[in-house]
């Protein structure tokens, strides 16, 4: 086995462990100085983890072993998919474990047990997310599809790896189906990780919360670890993004081309959490009907984004 | 004769047909008939599993001429991989609902006489058996009545009950619909094959040999189409299934969910790729869109659904969509000559063949064990189930994960095989299938999220919670009523049950083996296979094309997944934290109560919303204003009344119905129950025969 792989493999999940609060961190704070607030600090995020660690866990007395197993499989899950996403470089051990459609359901299997979770204390609100979080993603997954869709009709390739390695390497074009295929990503993104205008990570206000709803009941350590793999899966969604849109830079197959790609990916990073601000400040949260309209877009995007292929390119 | 796998898949149709005839005859006592003739039925299984094994194994071929049938017509047998697969498939989810059975059936012991089921059962997986080893279209045809009409007395097992005589009664009248046209379709066949005045061309090779005229074989194609999708229960042909499937015994609803449906699909693939082959693109066009229709409408229908047996059989519905889909997608590469992407899409179907009969037949016999210790098949007046029956519940919750097509378990192989044969599809060269095939893509895609949905709600509602039921029946078990008790199924239905969970998971995590093992079929029937690409990689790497085209591992997924979360777990757990269990949060309420969890009919309220235009629905809420004085009860009330049907009974079969309905009334006219007149009736009979036949 080649050592290269393995040691840019282990940095990356390292990296992805460390950087995710901190990306959430920066969003946090842009917003904060968008809306004239004082923030907390680049490293809120990750201090409120730890802190989560150390508190006692408090179980509904209905849970099942379901939900106490929840969070560490969708820790695990998240920490599978930093592994497999070229983030750092295209040369990993285990880039070939998965490819992008694997990817979408390696988030699907956290999805499917986060909701369980939420159904099994009994409670109205965890039904209530499960419900609406399914909702939001069958509706999401076929954009999804259609986006990868037509990032492979351009690579050739679903491996992520390739991906990477086709658009960054080939000659630059500006490309209509990509533009299309970028705009439906951001769409589908927004969706998945629960962000405004479908849904808003720092509400408990019971009926609009979807994501908060599923797991109301978790606590400590539980909570730490849900929490963190949500980070996880904002930062490597504007990964998977970078990887198929913004692929420059991304390290081949040596050592020395860490650093520089390590210092692009912090660059395209804090400008995608300004993206990401500005879309959330800009936008109120939808009403939970309207966000089928919100992916049926999404959806027609991707699959301009694929006509625009056959009939200009 | 020398031992070859015919005669082996003989011995275990012998064993079958001992078990369906003699043994009822010569045991008495009940006990031991279930314990004697489902065990013959496991060994005869496991034979089947052997020959079927054998052969798709080596790549022979088996012929067998029986000294039986019509004069000058002897019933031809052939074992070849394809029908050896499809051996395997039955075989193995045979044996499965075999052992489950023995600890089933003992449900029925003094409410019934499990006879008529005993027999029945082993008839019906004769008939299976027969129906894939068939090597003429006599044969085929009795072997299928066998299977239809076997399962037909299955389905009518427990006869008391109005539901399922009617529903018995639509899948026979849909069963022999079905195999009119089959039969038309045989008819075609063989009489192109030697012409219209012999009978030598029945057989399958005679049919083989023939060149087609393209109009015939599009007749031949469509009839014999219609006849297997009236048994795969493909939309719109499916209203009879989520009839059917559930008023069976759970174990026989395993058997026609997970394996008599793939005979059908046995059926498809026999005429299209090995009897007709040579076809327009067209058809496989047509098939796609046929199976891309039931996929979605299957699993929309399911969500739909509160009985468990009920959401099950429409997910039949949905992964035959999904084999079809694979189907369909390897004609059309075939009739553009592209035989290594036809070949990876009839894998993916193949594929889900297997995975379905696993994961469905564990999900209905998972149904069944939830049947046997409640009695009760509304999910509505379910919930908390994990707590009851741990492992009931951790075996349907891998059922549920394989059918959701999640990683690493095997429905996501197959489906994933399917999007990778989507995805190879701008090489056809034609702009109209390049542009509308994507989109059957992200309807797939859509079903396989729908059915995560589904599958989180059928198992969070029926496991997950608390117990819903509001009023429990006297004969409920005590644990309903709030006592203790033990509803856990006995070790015979855990070990039916924890085999096919196992396979769930082997075909998810290894499933380079299988798919260098059944790549025979691609090869016999299209010249062309993927291991040299599939396989390039070794045991542990999916690469269907090229690994620089799509990669897979199952293994390193579960793996992976593992030993995080054994890792974390550790490293968490070294250091106690305390757990304390307390209350649910219930905002200060203060007055939970387990009729305010989330319901089926709750949770697919929003899709029911977004879908809603494709059901009919008929939403009422009556309110009763309260009467005085209030304080005794005289509260109002809120009524909410939902029905949710089938759009496809009122368009297509409603004004079948009726219309034979009106006919016979006519006809009923001519009964006038007097003598003379039917005399008369016999008179003109007459004399219209000597002027038009004398």
């Amino acid at each position: 086995m080649k050592t290269y792989p393995l040691i840019t493999e282990i940095l990356q999940i390292v990296a992805v462990l460390i950087l995710a609060p901190i990306f959430i961190g920066w969003i946090r704070m842009v917003k904060c100085w968008l809306q004239g607030r004082t923030s907390a600090g680049l490293f809120q995020p990750l201090r409120d983890i730890i802190k989560l660690f150390y508190k006692e866990v408090v179980l509904a007395e209905n849970a099942s072993w379901i939900f106490r197993f929840t969070p560490y499989l969708v820790f695990g899950v998240s920490v599978l998919a930093a592994a497999i996403i070229p983030i750092l470089s295209t040369d990993l051990s285990l880039a070939l474990t998965a490819d992008a459609i694997v990817l979408v359901a390696l988030f699907a299997i956290a999805r499917f047990f986060t909701a369980l979770a939420g159904m099994d204390i009994g409670t109205a609100f965890g039904g209530m997310g499960s419900s609406r979080e399914m909702m939001i993603a069958s509706l999401s997954e076929p954009a999804m599809l259609m986006a990868i869709f037509t990032v492979s009709l351009v690579a050739q390739s679903t491996s992520l790896a390739q991906i990477a390695l086709v658009i960054g390497h080939g000659p630059f074009i500006l490309r209509p189906s990509l533009a299309f295929a970028l705009l439906a990503f951001v769409l589908i993104a927004i969706a998945e990780n629960g962000r405004i205008p479908v849904d808003n990570p720092a509400t408990h206000l019971e009926l609009t919360m979807i994501h908060e709803a599923m797991i109301l009941e978790y606590s400590g350590r539980h909570l730490a670890l849900i929490e963190w793999a949500s980070m996880m899966k904002l930062f490597l969604f504007a990964s998977l993004g970078i990887v198929a849109f913004f692929p420059w830079g991304i390290a081949g197959g040596s050592l020395s081309d860490i650093p520089l790609a390590f210092v692009l990916l912090a660059m395209k990073l804090f400008i995608a959490g300004i993206a990401l601000v500005l879309i959330e400040t800009g936008l109120a949260k939808m009403r939970i009907f309207r966000v089928p309209e919100f992916l049926g877009s999404a959806f027609l995007f991707a699959t301009l984004g694929m006509l625009s292929y056959f009939i200009l390119e | 004769m020398e031992f070859s796998p015919i005669i082996l898949s003989s011995l275990s149709l012998l064993s079958l047909l001992f078990a369906a005839i003699v043994v009822p005859l010569v045991i008495s006592s009940q006990r031991l008939l279930i314990a004697i003739s489902f065990s013959l039925t496991a060994v005869a299984s496991l034979l089947a599993v052997a020959a079927g094994c054998w052969v798709v194994g080596s790549g022979l071929i088996n012929k067998l001429i029986l000294p039986l049938g019509l004069p000058n017509l002897p019933f031809h047998l052939r074992l070849d991989p394809l029908s050896g697969f499809f051996l395997t498939v039955i075989g193995l989810l045979g044996f499965f609902v075999s052992i489950y059975s023995i600890g089933y059936v003992k449900g029925f012991l003094g409410k019934r006489s499990v006879t008529p089921l005993v027999i029945f059962y082993s008839l019906f997986m004769a008939g299976m058996f027969l129906v894939v080893l068939a090597d003429d279209a006599f044969f085929f045809l009795i072997s299928w009545e066998v299977m239809a009409l076997a399962s037909y007395f299955l389905v009518m097992f427990e006869d008391e009950k109005t539901e399922n005589r009617r529903a018995a009664f639509l899948y026979l009248v849909v069963a022999h619909v079905g195999a009119i046209a089959i039969l038309l379709s045989f008819g075609v066949m063989a009489g192109l094959a030697t012409g219209f005045e012999t009978f030598n061309g029945y057989t399958f090779d005679a049919m083989r040999e023939a060149k087609f005229s393209s109009g015939w074989a599009t007749v031949a194609f469509f009839l014999a189409f219609f006849g297997f999708a009236a048994k795969a229960g493909v939309v719109p042909l499916h209203v009879w299934l989520p009839e059917a499937h559930p008023v069976a015994p759970s174990n026989v609803s395993a058997l026609m969910s997970g394996v008599m449906l793939k005979t059908a699909i046995y059926g498809i693939i026999r005429i299209t790729f090995d009897l007709i082959h040579v076809f327009p693109w067209w058809w496989g066009a047509i098939v796609l869109f046929l199976g891309l229709i039931s996929t979605v409408m299957g699993v929309l229908y399911a969500l739909m659904q509160h009985d468990l047996k009920r959401l099950l059989a429409y997910h039949s519905v949905e992964n035959i969509g999904i084999i079809l889909i694979g189907i369909g997608l390897a004609m059309i590469f075939t009739s553009f000559n592209l035989p290594i992407l036809a070949a990876l899409a009839l894998i993916a179907g193949l594929y889900h063949t297997l995975n379905h009969a696993m994961f469905k037949g564990l999900l209905f016999m998972g149904a069944g064990a939830v049947l046997h210790a409640t009695k009760e098949r509304n999910m509505e007046e379910m919930g908390g189930l994990i707590h009851k029956m741990p492992w009931t519940a951790a075996l349907f919750l891998i059922g549920c994960i394989s059918i959701s097509a999640l990683p690493p378990f095997n429905g996501f192989v197959s489906e994933w095989l399917t999007f990778q044969a989507f995805l190879l599809t701008p090489a056809l060269p034609n702009a109209l299938l390049n542009l509308l095939i994507p989109l059957g893509a992200a309807l797939l895609a859509l079903a396989a999220a729908l059915a995560a949905a589904c599958f989180v709600k059928a198992y969070g509602v029926t496991f997950l919670g608390h117990w819903r039921g509001h009023h429990n029946p006297p004969s409920a078990p005590p644990f309903m009523k709030g006592g203790k008790g033990g509803v856990e199924v006995d070790w015979f239905m855990r070990i039916g049950m924890i085999l096919p969970a196992i396979a769930c998971l082997g075909l998810g995590v290894f499933p380079t083996f299988f798919i260098q093992w059944m790549d025979i079929i691609p090869e016999q029937l299209l010249g062309s296979k993927i291991a040299a690409s599939a396989g390039a990689f070794g045991w542990m790497w999916l690469t269907p094309v090229s690994h620089e085209r799509a990669s897979y591992s199952g293994f390193i997924v579960f793996l992976g997944i593992l030993s995080v979360v054994a890792v974390v777990y550790l490293l968490l757990h070294t250091r106690r934290t305390a757990v304390r269990r307390a209350p649910i949060w219930d905002c200060g309420f203060g007055k939970l109560t387990n009729r305010m969890q989330y319901t089926a009919t709750s949770f697919s309220m929003p899709i029911r919303r977004i879908f809603g235009f494709l059901f009919n629905i008929k939403e009422q809420v009556r309110i009763t204003p309260p009467v005085p004085p209030f304080n005794k009860g005289g509260g109002g009330g809120l009524h909410y009344h939902l029905r949710v049907r089938d759009r496809f009974w009122n368009l297509f079969y409603q004004p079948v119905a009726d219309a034979s309905f009106w006919v016979s009334r006519q006809f009923g006219r001519l009964q006038q129950g007097r003598i003379h007149i039917y005399l008369v009736y016999s008179f003109i009979t007459i004399i219209v025969l000597l002027v038009f036949l004398r």
